[in-house]
Formats: C-alpha cells, structure tokens, sequence
C-alpha cells in the first residue's frame, strides 16, 4: 500500500514536470527530447533526486514508448511508398550508411571498445530522427520545397534500413555470436519482406478486419495487435521494435489514419517516458568523461549528415542553396538513436560509457540540429552562397562525381 | 489541361502539385494525408524554396477555387464587354456586414438605383444565372453585375452598405 502511493507521487511529479518542460520546449521552438533526457538524468541513478519506487514502472512504460514509437513510424508510411522509394532514393541511402555509421563504428573502435560496441554506436550516428526533423520541415515552412522529398526520401531508406539494423543489433546484444547474428538477419530480411508483400496485397483485408468506425474497438485493437506481435517478434529474437514497425506498415487507409489519431497522445505519453527512462539508467557522472569525445563525434557526423543531404540533393538536381537546406535538415539525431543505445544498454554486455556518450551525443545533435537547419534562411549565408557561386563561375572547377 | 502539373509524393505527409505559370512564377499545393492543405508560392531566385507556405482550411479551399472558377467564367463574359462599348461587367463579393445579408435582392433595388442589373450570384461554386428579386443573398456570395461603370460603383456602394444593426 505505501509502496503504490510512494509511485502515484513520483511517477504524477515527474509527468507533471515533463508536461511543464514540454511546455517550455515548445515556447523556445525546441524538441522537447533533451530535455526529457535531462529530466530523466537529474533523477536516475547518481541524479540529484533517485527515483526508487516507480522505476518498474518506467521501465515498462519505456518498453511501451518504444513499441508506440516505432508502430506510428510505420504508420506513416505506406508499404507502396517504402517500395516506391527504394529504387530512386537507394543510392542515397547507401551514401547515408557510409557517411555517417562508419564514422560511428571507427569513433568507437579509436576509443578502445569492442566490435560490438562499435556496431551499436554506428547505428546511434547513423539514424536522423524523423520526428524532429518532420516538425523543423513544418516550422519553418518547408514541406513545399523541392529538396523535402529527398529529405523524406533519406528517412524512409534509414526506417527501412532500421527494420534490418535492430533484429542484427538484438541478436549480437543477445551474444549469439556471428552465426547467430546471420541467422537472426535472415529471419529479419524473410520477415521483413513478407510483411511488405502482404501489406501491399492484402493491407486493405487486414485494415477491414480492423474496423475505423469505433474508436474504443479499434485504439484496443490497434494496441493489442502492436504490443501482441512485438512480443513474438521479440521471442523470436527480431526485436520488439521492429515487429511494431512492421504492424504499423501493414495497416493502411483510414484504419491507419484513425489508428494515428487514437495513439498520438499514448505515444506522446509513453515516448516521454521513455526518454526518462533511458535517463534513469544512465549515470550523469559518466557525462563529463566522455562530454569532449561526445562532441568531437557529434562535430565530424553532422558534417557527414549535411555533406549526405548535400549530396543526395544534388543527384536530383537541386541548386546550392536547397543542397545545403537538405544537408543541415537531416542533422539532428533522436528517438532511433537512443531506442539503439537503449537496446546496448538492457542487453547489458556491452560498455558502460556508451549510454553516456550516447545521451550526449544525442543531446547535442538534437539542439544543435533545429538551429543549423535554420542557417541557409539568414541572409548572411544566402550571401555567402552567392559570393561562393560568383567566385566559382570566374575561376571554373572541374568537378569530380 | 494545357498546363504541365507536377506531382510529388512526400513520404509520410502527403502529395505535392505544382506548376509553373507563364509568368515564370512556381506555385503549388502541398496536400497533406489528414486533410490540410498548403497553399505554397516558390521564390524566384531560388526555384527549391518556398518563399510562402499558406495554410488553408477546407473552407478556405473552396473559396479560392470559387474565385478562381468564377474569374474564368467572368473572362468568358468580357465578350459582352467587346459587343457593347461602355458596357462593363463586374463581379462585386458581397462582404460579411453588409446589411443585405439574409435578404433579398430586390431589398437591393439595385437597378433603379444605379440603372445596372444583377446578372448572375455565384455561391458555393454553383452559378445562380438570372437571380429573382426573391432571392435571398448569403454572406460572400458574389454577384455578377453589368452596367455602365457609373453604375458598378453604385451597386458595389450599395452592397457595401454595412449592416447598421450588425
């Protein structure tokens, strides 16, 4: 009995701090992710303030946020645009995987850590977050702009990419080794393309059996059916995550437009609680060792990030400045790289300075991220584009593709 | 369609048209999956961008499309304009505190007025030819008038009368 009320204090003092912070997040033009991560910092273990009682309870509600996370991801896009866009956007993506997890992998194997370390941490660098960027893109009114689609275009590939990457990841968490690990990838791959098949096929008899009128039968539904098949695709060593995702792909039409609408405000819930929570288990004192490492990372893979929406921009023919607005749009890192962080960290096998370098990394990139997008709309940088064109056409460069 | 319109998939919020006008200007409509849409015109010295992104609600939406169906349907009028020197046609919104709000064209007496006629009442996208004085006028209708130019700007005077009780 003590116990439960001891929980009901914490756990309403912390939402209601969270609801607080997101407020003021919002009043600056901010994602509200850092700070949920420093609130989850302040009160973890080594926090000014450790949370005893309701930690279970985090944890939990952590694991929902993920599953939450990632089945709206999915339900984003439809099968047909995740197929559609992989024939144009591929070349990107792939310059997308070896601009920005290399750095990721290299960074962790000069810092002394293990091959594993190194797969995990190259997965944090990689992914951009969706999130955030889809609300800078809105902001600032962008979603007009000709590079937005290969904005778009570079996520998608990453979310697909993720639906590969996690089940891999899971499977070397889990240590089952190499063998294991290609197995665990095939089953990923199998699934991942009968998923799509089956969803571009039949999506509209499984979104049927699911029916959009009844708000209350389809939120229990939709959950039930995400939270049902993560378990199983967890049993299977596929990654909870991953099987949410593909749930989220499979439902489409108004099923899928109705399902967004029911469980925005449990994800925006859960996905709070998640960031808390990787907070919580992560020990502020371990920031400051690894504060300067953390930003040299985040300095040399934003650079790569914005010469890959540079890059990609230019391939279908966007001028200079959209080049740049594309580049310095896909910095910011997010909700992936802390769902990767966070599966190093409960698999518990891997170095404990990673969950460190991890929130710092992403702390950094994600405030940083919304401002450099900003950069090519002040008339300074417009300036120097033009300065930079005028030089350019006096003295040609011959350019090397 | 004479002319060229572009259509782009954005992955995760909607579709994209655009086009191009004779002007040289690009505009376009971003339409996202939950039913917003964004009315965007591109900057001319950088063709990526959007130099505005206007949202519009449903309501809005259809308005525009109204104006723009009814300015064409005026063009096609401006013949009359050629057969008849000194013969203008117009085409006059009635605003939201007009005092002819809910009532009925012949309260107007727009013709005996200022010796023009009410010719058509655009609503909605439907085109009411040949109104009678019976007929009831609805904020933002707009009312197709023909006269002498005289007389267009007496009955624009008398349709922007504001509502004295309003």
């Amino acid at each position: 009995m003590h116990e439960s009320t001891t929980l009901l204090v914490e756990v309403g003092a912390l939402l209601l701090l969270l609801g607080l912070l997101g407020r003021l997040s919002r009043r600056v033009g901010l994602s509200p992710i850092p700070l949920y991560l420093l609130a989850g910092l302040a009160f973890g273990h080594g926090g000014l303030l450790p949370l005893a009682a309701s930690e279970e309870f985090f944890a939990v509600g952590a694991e929902i946020g993920v599953i939450l996370l990632l089945v709206m991801l999915g339900l984003e896009y439809s099968a047909n645009e995740l197929v559609g866009n992989l024939r144009s956007a591929a070349p990107a993506g792939l310059i997308d995987g070896v601009l920005n997890a290399l750095p990721g992998a290299i960074f962790a194997l000069l810092l002394g850590w293990d091959w594993v370390a190194a797969l995990v941490l190259g997965g944090i660098t990689w992914v951009s977050s969706s999130g955030v960027i889809a609300k800078v893109l809105a902001d600032l009114g962008r979603l007009g702009n000709r590079e937005t689609p290969v904005i778009l275009s570079v996520l998608v590939i990453e979310d697909l990419a993720m639906a590969l990457y996690l089940p891999l990841v899971t499977a070397v968490l889990a240590g089952t080794g190499l063998l294991g690990g290609g197995i665990a990838l095939t089953v990923a791959v199998a699934t991942v393309l009968i998923v799509l098949v089956v969803a571009i096929r039949y999506g509209h008899l499984i979104s049927s059996a699911l029916s959009a009128k009844d708000p209350e039968a389809l939120l229990l539904g939709v959950l039930g059916l995400t939270l049902l098949i993560a378990g199983i695709a967890a049993k299977l060593q596929v990654s909870a995550a991953v099987g949410a995702f593909l749930v989220g792909i499979a439902l489409s039409g108004p099923v899928a437009h109705h399902a967004t609408e029911l469980l925005s405000p449990l994800r925006d819930l859960f996905a709070a609680v998640f960031f808390v929570f990787f907070g919580l288990v992560t020990d502020p004192r371990e920031i400051p060792p690894v504060l300067l490492p953390a930003l040299a990372l985040a300095v040399v893979t934003m650079a790569t990030k914005t010469l890959t929406g540079y890059l990609a921009a230019r391939r279908v023919g966007i001028a200079e400045p959209g080049r740049w607005r594309a580049g310095l749009a896909l910095v910011p890192r997010g909700e992936f790289s802390i769902v990767i962080a966070g599966l190093a960290v409960a698999a518990g096998s891997v170095e404990p300075r990673l969950a460190a370098l991890a929130a710092t990394y992403v702390l950094i990139t994600v405030v940083t991220g919304p401002i450099l997008a900003r950069l090519p709309d002040f008339p300074w940088f417009k300036r120097w584009l033009r300065n930079r064109a005028a030089a350019q056409r006096r003295d040609p460069v011959p350019i090397h593709d | 369609m004479r002319v060229r319109v572009e259509q782009t998939a954005l992955p995760g919020i909607g579709v994209r048209h655009d086009l191009v006008t004779e002007s040289g200007r690009r505009l376009g409509v971003v339409s996202h999956r939950n039913g917003r849409r964004d009315l965007v015109l591109y900057d001319p010295d950088d063709p990526d961008s959007c130099q505005a992104d206007i949202p519009l609600t449903d309501d809005e939406a259809e308005a525009l499309a109204d104006i723009l169906g009814a300015s064409l349907m005026l063009g096609q009028l401006s013949g009359l304009r050629e057969q008849a020197a000194g013969l203008l046609t117009e085409q006059i919104a009635i605003p939201a505190g007009s005092r002819y709000v809910n009532r009925m064209l012949g309260d107007t007496k727009a013709r005996t007025r200022t010796s023009a006629s009410i010719v058509a009442v655009l609503r909605d996208g439907t085109v009411n030819v040949s109104p009678e004085p019976s007929f009831r006028f609805a904020a933002g209708d707009v009312v197709v008038v023909v006269g002498t130019r005289q007389g267009l700007d007496g009955v624009s005077a008398i349709l922007a009368d504001s509502d004295p009780d309003g």
